[in-house]
């Protein structure tokens, strides 16, 4: 049994980290949140040069080799900065439905560019009343000749409005919550009938809600077999669930050391708040929470990386998922109670953590979808 | 024992509804029921409504301008203005300020402040907290050293919710800094409009300016705006700690939100085709809040039984704080588990009077996760839940 890292590995933490930690202070990740586009095109170059946007892919792909652990690695340290750059978006989930499902050349053309960076991707699954059920498809995508014609609406497509090209999930045949039938489609984000109702979510990120009305897609952008996605778009959006769950063990690391340092400065009754007991349980039950947290992901990061079957490796992410869920309330939580007031203040970046991993909670399926779900496994 | 209502107080209960009914404007409901946020001139509107109905305050003595309402009526009250949505006046001037001035000012200060604060002409904010004085509020350091006719004020408060509207600030002071910290502490008013006042906002998570920093650079205040007498204003803003303790177990609020939480999530898909409201798990954390807070509203009736008019209610209120603004937050924590991914865009704009674009998400959910951030301050303000369990530990139990 063996816990440390690969020498690759190791540099590709040390690299990261170093980035993130020279490079990426609170102050700059608030102006590229406010800057037009909501990333910076910089730092997306930056990664690319680094190797970084390769780490989700597989050899074969051209990529680093696409194990969930270095995945885990990469996400963590993002997660301490909070790094708003769409590497989620574009190449974890987008890139990953290209590679679970694209032809040869599709994979070719379109995972190349995602590595060197050229190429910003959107996944548009999730429906306004799907919630975390993957199989609920209301969006349709009717054959006509050679094409195929998209009616329908999607919610939280993160990063469409900095997308090239869309990945748009939608039912080629079957009723709404059948686990066959269901396609995916790469759409030209410019398309004749695709609108957008754009924002920035609670936590700095870019979204959008999608609307596709009579968008004619040529039957070549099928991704995939017509009818036959799902899974695939289960094994990615697990691989996503999977890297915000390591991403959330670097944010609370950050707010559980914050919390410590806070409370061993903050004087109030002549001494410093991290004094009384009362607090210091609090902070001790936070460690326990965040070294829980760590190693169910590990647990999780490495079940991917074997020959188990699908099953044995989604209850994986569903416990992952589910007891960091129960961890980032309770971290996030106390790290503002305990800081008081100026945590719940815009300045600090305590909130901003916060609100991350509150949003975190909110992907690929909640605490309770997922405790339900490895109970069904 | 008995908690029903008598003919007489089932009667008044009506003469709430109706009042409610047929005096809550229109416009600024519809902005209560869709989360639409609230101008100071819905507040200003609604209180000059109450106050001519003469139930801006149930609490003051009636020599005052109270209502010389028994506690039951005070608690029905209460309780159908918040199932019906209906806001309570703001605090600071109501239910912080007046009592200090009614129970420790001169005959002159009752006539000048009282009644602009009843009918909403004059607009108060508190000035306590410090950067370095939170829970350990006596340890302020903001100084107010007399110059002849004038006390001289020299400091910053901060957390000062709205004061960017206010017109008057009342404020905890040290006059003498030789004294043990409580006993050096003055309370003193001061008209926001005087030179040296600087009002700088603080932007919380939600992204709204909702408190401030409140500076005084060498601001000259009049000796008769000092309330009762100097290095006794510690005794007097404990007494108006406990007023605005009362009420804040939030249940007529709670219940409402409840209410709607019920209905959303009967109308909330669970992605399978069942509704959100029939997920055994679900149903079981709402119960679960429900029954908390049905356990909160009758420690409070019990609380307000034991009071008698016009005496600050006990140590005991704290129970009130900490269940009350707790049960609050679960149920910010439930709103966002029935909007689930829907609450994530940042829109603050679509809740604004007047929004006429595309609505991102559905309807008030769609602030959901906003609301939970900034709710995070209730078990913080008004003496953060774990000072409220210091006093339990040492007023209640001895400890």
């Amino acid at each position: 049994m063996d816990f440390s890292y690969s020498d690759e590995q190791q540099m590709l933490q040390d690299s990261v980290q170093k980035f993130v930690y020279s490079q990426y202070d609170f102050d700059t990740r608030r102006k590229i949140i406010k800057s037009e586009q909501g990333f910076s095109a910089e730092y997306w170059a930056l990664f690319a040069e680094l190797g970084w946007l390769t780490v989700p892919f597989k050899e074969e792909d051209g990529g680093f080799g696409g194990s969930a652990v270095d995945l885990m690695v990469v996400m963590e340290e993002f997660g301490k900065g909070m790094v708003i750059e769409p590497f989620l978006a574009t190449a974890v989930i987008s890139g990953g439905m290209i590679s679970a499902l694209g032809s040869a050349e599709q994979k070719e053309t379109l995972l190349s560019s995602v590595m060197d960076g050229s190429l910003q991707l959107a996944t548009a699954y999730a429906e306004a009343d799907s919630r975390y059920n993957l199989a609920s498809v209301g969006t349709s995508a009717q054959k006509q000749g050679e094409t195929y014609v998209l009616n329908g609406s999607k919610v939280l497509v993160l990063n469409a409005p900095c997308a090239d090209k869309l990945l748009v999930v939608a039912r080629t045949s079957g009723g709404k919550f059948d686990r066959s039938g269901i396609s995916a489609f790469i759409v030209d984000a410019k398309a004749s009938g695709v609108s957008m109702l754009a924002y920035t979510a609670v936590d700095g990120h870019r979204g959008a809600e999608v609307h596709f009305s009579n968008v004619v897609v040529p039957a070549q952008n099928l991704l995939g077999a017509e009818g036959d996605a799902l899974s695939g778009l289960e094994t990615v959006i697990d691989r996503a669930a999977l890297a915000v769950s390591a991403e959330a063990v670097g944010a609370m690391d950050c707010l559980l050391k914050k919390t410590v340092e806070y409370a061993k400065t903050r004087k109030q009754f002549g001494v410093a708040i991290g004094t009384f007991q009362a607090l210091q349980h609090r902070m001790s039950e936070m460690f326990i929470e965040c070294q829980l947290a760590r190693s169910i992901v590990i647990m999780a990061a490495m079940k991917l990386d074997t020959d188990a079957s699908d099953a044995e490796k989604a209850k994986a992410v569903a416990a992952a998922k589910a007891r960091v869920g129960r961890a980032m309330r309770k971290v996030g939580q106390e790290s503002v109670q305990l800081h008081g007031g100026i945590a719940v203040t815009d300045e600090l970046d305590v909130g901003h953590y916060f609100k991350r991993v509150t949003t975190i909670e909110n992907l690929f399926g909640n605490t309770d979808y997922q405790l339900a779900r490895f109970a069904a496994l | 024992m008995n908690a029903d209502f008598t003919a007489e107080e089932l009667k008044f209960q009506k003469e709430v509804q109706d009042f409610l009914k047929a005096e809550f404007p229109q416009d600024i409901k519809h902005k209560v029921d869709n989360g639409i946020r609230l101008e100071k001139d819905d507040f200003v509107r609604w209180q000059k409504i109450l106050n001519k109905r003469g139930w801006v305050a149930p609490n003051w003595p009636e020599e005052y301008g109270g209502t010389g309402w028994t506690p039951t009526q005070k608690y029905i009250f209460a309780m159908e203005m918040g199932l019906y949505g209906a806001m309570e006046p703001v605090a600071f001037g109501v239910k912080m300020v007046a009592p200090v001035i009614y129970s420790y000012g001169n005959e002159e200060q009752k006539k000048r402040f009282l009644p602009d604060i009843l009918e909403s002409n004059v607009w108060w904010c508190q000035g306590y907290s410090e950067p370095n004085a939170g829970s350990d509020l006596a340890s302020l350091k903001t100084t107010a050293v007399r110059d002849g006719d004038h006390y001289v004020v020299n400091g910053t408060k901060t957390w000062t919710t709205l004061g960017q509207y206010a017109d008057w600030i009342f404020c905890l002071v040290r006059t003498d800094s030789t004294a043990k910290k409580q006993e050096g502490i003055s309370f003193l008013l001061i008209d926001m409009k005087t030179p040296g006042i600087k009002v700088s906002p603080i932007y919380l998570l939600d992204d709204e300016p909702e408190v401030n920093e409140v500076h005084f650079d060498n601001v000259r205040v009049p000796v008769e705006n000092l309330i009762g007498e100097e290095n006794q204003g510690w005794t007097y803003a404990k007494v108006l700690l406990t007023h605005e303790r009362t009420n804040i177990a939030q249940v007529p609020n709670s219940k409402l939100k409840l209410r709607k939480l019920r209905d959303l999530a009967a109308k909330t898909p669970d992605g399978f085709g069942g509704s959100l409201l029939n997920n055994p798990v679900f149903a079981r954390k709402l119960a679960e809040v429900e029954i908390q807070v049905l356990a909160l509203e009758f420690a409070e009736l019990r609380t307000l039984a034991a009071v008698s008019v016009g005496k600050a209610p006990g140590p005991e209120s704290s129970i009130l704080k900490v269940v009350g603004t707790e049960a609050t937050q679960f149920i910010d924590e439930l709103y966002m588990e029935v909007a689930a991914y829907h609450s994530l865009p940042h829109v603050p704009a679509q809740f604004t009077e007047g929004f006429d674009g595309e609505r991102v998400g559905q309807g008030s959910l769609a602030n959901s996760a906003n609301v939970y951030f900034n709710n995070r301050k209730k078990s913080i303000y008004g003496g953060s839940n774990e000072i409220q369990k210091n006093i339990i530990s040492k007023a209640v139990l001895g400890l």
